[in-house]
């Protein structure tokens, strides 16, 4: 990697599951908020359209995480950008970019997630590393087996920011 | 180019530790994840390891570096079955479980002591995610990824 160059982190993963259920896991806010920490996914997934991370505080929703829509190729393709809201110290840092890559392998879906133009050194690098693994491992559990990991049902550095 | 850098997977499986240490050392549960492969370990530091091919041949053989169940496996590892590899250095491969609530995390590692030709890692980076994909379905399912499902009787 040059030094100029923004550091990025890639997650493979391989699901018993149709890239349609996968596309449906990763779009639809009633199935994310199972497995991503909580979090509903909310958007219309078009080019150009907001795409908002939804958190509950007990009292109502606040926004997580949002970004905007980059690609959307049903069910291959998704792309857009991401800012972090919920975390004051990593709120300034400049968007990243979240892709995922939806393939059909014989009766197989490989998923690749790509998060890249992510600041060095920065807090949300970190905290993508140790999230993407959780996450994806949930949302494989989810579609195999019709349970998600409890780890990831909440989000307990959300649950305490909101308390 | 060489490097030395390592090549790392993380995976989160709902099962016991003993479950997911069980799914990794024993011959019955690799052949269902691990391209059929079958392991074989002499469960002590030291010891030899060894993954062999449904027709009895050896793909990879090393020594046990470290045997902590259920907690890490470490083993060098020399691939042995296709010619090109067989002259390389040989690398440490770990598997670390925590438990973490309910479930587990493995963190497998493929560390390079000796620097390695880049292109001679794609293989690991390719493979490794569907190994343990295969690994935690059938920890979680029972069933092997179709992908690695013995074919039905006339399907070949």
């Amino acid at each position: 990697m040059a030094k100029h160059e923004k550091p990025s982190f890639v997650y493979v993963i391989h699901i018993a599951a149709t890239p349609d259920s996968v596309w449906q896991a990763l779009t639809e806010g009633a199935l994310t908020r199972q497995y991503w920490y909580g979090r509903r996914a909310d958007s219309d997934w078009k080019v150009g359209s907001p795409v908002t991370f939804w958190y509950e505080t007990g009292s109502g929703e606040a926004v997580s995480d949002r970004g905007i829509m980059l690609e959307s190729k049903r069910p291959r393709h998704l792309s857009y950008t991401w800012q972090v809201q919920f975390i004051e110290e990593m709120r300034d840092e400049n968007p990243s970019r979240v892709t995922f890559d939806i393939e059909l392998e014989g009766e197989d879906t490989k998923l690749t997630l790509t998060h890249n133009e992510l600041e060095a050194g920065g807090k949300v690098l970190e905290a993508v590393r140790n999230g993407w693994p959780a996450i994806l491992s949930s949302l494989k559990s989810l579609l195999e087996t019709g349970e998600p990991l409890a780890l990831t049902k909440v989000d307990q550095v959300a649950a305490d920011a909101a308390a | 180019m060489k490097t030395t850098q390592p090549t790392t997977y993380i995976t989160y499986i709902h099962a016991t530790p003993q479950k997911v240490w069980d799914a990794l050392t024993t011959p019955a549960f690799t052949r269902q994840y691990f391209f059929g492969r079958a392991i074989e370990l002499e469960p002590k530091v030291g010891g030899a390891f060894a993954l062999r091919m449904e027709d009895g041949r050896t793909d990879t053989e090393g020594k046990v570096l470290a045997w902590d169940p259920p907690r890490r496996l470490s083993v060098s590892w020399h691939v042995v079955w296709l010619e090109e590899f067989r002259h390389l250095p040989e690398c440490i491969v770990t598997f670390d479980l925590e438990p973490a609530g309910e479930m587990v995390k493995l963190t497998m590692t493929e560390d390079h002591p000796t620097p390695i030709e880049e292109r001679y890692l794609e293989g690991g980076r390719q493979g490794w995610p569907l190994i343990l994909s295969g690994l935690k379905t059938l920890v979680e399912t029972g069933r092997p990824l179709p992908k690695f499902a013995p074919m039905a009787p006339g399907e070949a």
